[in-house]
């Protein structure tokens, strides 16, 4: 197994991981944490490539990594926030209880 | 494979599991922090130094706490007595396993993927910001907008909705406020609390 | 000779690195830069609890601590040995841990406060060739791992389970995370400048003198403003006075560490001095010359001398501002930092880009002072005009 095959799958497995929490866990917050995992692994699975892929010098793995944490927080803060204005609402922060689309 | 590789990799499997895993909240969230952390390290380990030190300053520093504050605004930090897992948590199990071992199968098999190892790239911050300046410099101005939207956005949605309605002399509904710090120690409200 | 003297800790690892095989020799010489942090910096502490307590006592007229010297010995020291029996009696304190507080978290905390802040002593430059890790990102790695301590004050305070604790915590997380944007923001003058984000790099930009005075960016108009933003916000950032609210005795007990006694209350009060310590590092590094001299006649006295006595230099005035500003309220503190601080920082900014465009010559210095200085002045007027300053009214019951 080379390094990248061993880095893929880690990543791989957070990705699972990630994607397991996201999909079973009851409280909002932790489907975002979820998904943050799930996009650090795509992140991990891009420097792994600019490491070990051809052209390292073009930087592509790094600039789009630096692109997607920064995205990857400013979409926590909204998310967050949108769990919080729900939680006002609804008074519980449990997927299962936000059944209702109209208030 | 390094042994430091193994080690680290192994500490940030073990605590992304536990952040998804565990009762408290907020022994979640300080595990997503060594998970996150471990991805540092592993970056720092594939030579990519800018970018494991910006993972370190926005995750670590920033999102972890956004994420143990509204764990903390949205009364989840007691332990709960009720069931974590939503109904039908087996499916969900059951495709996180298919996911990896396709993603695992297709890692392991595939013949697009480069054989020999190339010499560790000599990457400086100068050509990271070089390149942020002349190739990049569209997605960078376009970044800077996402996160002003996204800052205006989420003060907006979280703000407290109007202050006149916000006052807490009556007995009634409380209504949560985000700027006075004491809403956070009242008791809980008993069994999820459903209005 | 003096050369010598100024490289002499460098030689002397090389040295004892040598008497180790070769397969060892990094390892060796890793652990001799990383040991050696922490036995300087914690004496350094030992000396400046001793010094603020007498520094303090000595503003507000009255002594500090002057009766302990070394004890079980006739050696009198003038208050100097306070530190001994300060240690041993953190040292032996029973450790008291509350029975609701959630006891993994609660014991992890001062650990989490004090590595990232160990760590960040690696990229400071002590002297010539003294630096423990020459990153290349060595200014964003110090700020990086500056932001993890806001986790550990957030784990003390909540696993407490104390509303005073909790309170302290959130204030002390709100306030951090409010001035370390002024404070990346004025450090990132210096990196415009230098182009660079070692720390070795900007050292070694301000080694040179014109007419004898050094090219230290605080005596530039963009630097002066960075220091002083910078040294504002590095006050805020180590919870000192003017901004120490969230562990003020006289408000909220201790704050997030209330339910903390005996060594861990030891490391959380060791922790935050060293981040005290680390941060005047890095604003020495930026702004003051790191080991350089300030006037060319003086370039003979060894590099590490001079960060020290600019370090001394800087916590003399943390302690002085300590004992003489009172306490700034958390709404104060927090409009300082957004409306005040935020804006100078961003101005100073604009003002350090022009520097560089404009080229050297007399131009530059009148449009960025006037730059500066404008806009400190409008954002000061701009902000007294909603304060409604005037004699007290009472009113009383009845």
């Amino acid at each position: 197994m080379t390094p990248l095959q061993g880095c893929l799958l880690v990543s791989a497995l957070l990705f699972a991981i990630g994607l397991a929490g996201a999909v079973t866990r009851r409280n909002a917050i932790l489907a975002l944490v979820g998904i943050e995992l799930m996009l650090n692994s795509a992140n991990l699975n891009f420097i792994a490539f600019w490491r070990y892929g051809p052209n390292p010098e073009a930087l592509s793995g790094v600039m789009v990594v630096i692109f997607s944490i920064a995205i990857a927080a400013a979409e926590a803060a909204v998310g967050l926030a949108l769990i919080i204005a729900i939680y006002r609402h609804y008074r519980t922060a449990n997927l299962d209880e936000m059944k209702n689309l109209k208030g | 494979m390094s042994p430091a590789f193994l080690i680290i990799a192994f500490v940030t499997l073990f605590a992304a599991a536990a952040a998804m895993s565990l009762r408290n909240l907020v022994h979640c969230a300080l595990s997503l922090v060594v998970a996150l952390a471990g991805l540092a390290a592993l970056y720092l380990n594939l030579g990519a130094q800018f970018v494991g030190f910006a993972q370190i300053l926005v995750y670590v520093g920033a999102v972890a706490i956004l994420i143990v504050f509204a764990v903390l605004l949205t009364r989840s930090d007691a332990t709960p007595n009720q069931a974590i897992l939503a109904p039908g948590w087996l499916t969900g199990i059951v495709v996180s396993a298919v996911v990896f071992a396709t993603l695992g199968w297709a890692a392991l098999n595939s013949t697009g993927l480069p054989k020999e190892t190339p010499p560790a790239p000599e990457t400086t911050v100068k050509n990271i910001g070089d390149m942020l300046m002349t190739q990049y410099v569209l997605p960078l101005e376009v970044i800077g907008l996402l996160l002003t939207a996204a800052l205006i956005g989420a003060v907006i949605i979280a703000m407290k909705e109007g202050s006149e309605k916000a006052k807490i002399e009556d007995g009634g509904l409380k209504m949560e406020t985000l700027s006075s710090p004491s809403s956070i120690l009242h008791p809980p409200p008993s069994s999820g609390g459903h209005a | 000779m003096f050369e010598t003297l100024d490289q002499i800790f460098v030689t002397l690892k090389h040295q004892a690195v040598g008497f180790f095989p070769d397969a060892w020799r990094p390892f060796v010489s890793a652990l001799i830069s990383i040991s050696s942090i922490p036995l300087v910096f914690a004496t350094l502490f030992a000396f400046v609890t001793v010094f603020e307590r007498k520094g303090i006592g000595r503003i507000q007229n009255r002594y500090g601590p002057n009766r302990v010297g070394i004890p079980l010995t006739k050696i009198r020291l003038c208050g100097f040995g306070q530190f001994i029996p300060d240690g041993i009696k953190s040292l032996t304190k029973e450790d008291v841990v509350p029975y609701a507080a959630d006891q993994v978290v609660h014991f992890l905390a001062p650990v989490v406060l004090l590595i990232p802040v160990l760590l960040a002593y690696a990229v400071l430059p002590i002297g010539r060739n003294m630096t423990a890790a020459d990153f290349d990102a060595g200014v964003l790695f110090f700020f990086a791992v500056g932001g993890a301590v806001e986790l550990s004050v957030f784990m003390a305070g909540w696993s407490s389970r104390n509303k005073y604790s909790l309170l302290g915590a959130m204030r002390a997380i709100a306030q951090m995370i409010s001035y370390e944007i002024p404070l990346i923001l004025s450090a990132v003058t210096v990196i415009m400048i230098v182009g660079s984000l070692k720390t070795v790099d900007i050292v070694a930009a301000q080694n040179h003198y014109t007419h004898g005075l050094a090219h230290w960016y605080v005596f530039t108009p963009w630097g002066l403003a960075g220091f002083i933003l910078f040294f504002i916000a590095s006050l805020a950032e180590s919870n000192r006075s003017p901004f120490d609210l969230p562990e003020a005795e006289s408000e909220i007990i201790a704050g997030y560490f209330t339910e903390y006694s005996g060594f861990k209350f030891a490391l959380f009060f060791l922790g935050e001095y060293l981040g005290m310590f680390a941060i005047s590092g890095l604003g020495i590094t930026l702004f003051l010359g790191g080991w350089t001299a300030p006037f060319s006649f003086l370039t003979w006295m060894p590099s590490y001398l001079w960060f020290f006595a600019k370090l001394m230099v800087l916590i003399f005035t943390f302690i002085w501002i300590r004992a003489t500003l009172p306490r700034l309220r958390m709404d104060q503190l927090m409009n300082f930092a957004w409306k005040f601080m935020l804006p100078m920082s961003l101005v100073n900014i604009v003002a350090t880009g022009v520097w560089h465009f404009l080229g050297a010559g007399w131009p530059r210095w009148v449009v960025c002072t006037v730059l500066v200085f404008g806009a400190y002045a409008i954002l000061g007027w701009g902000l007294m005009q909603n304060q409604k300053l005037g004699k007290r009214i009472y009113r009383f019951a009845g």
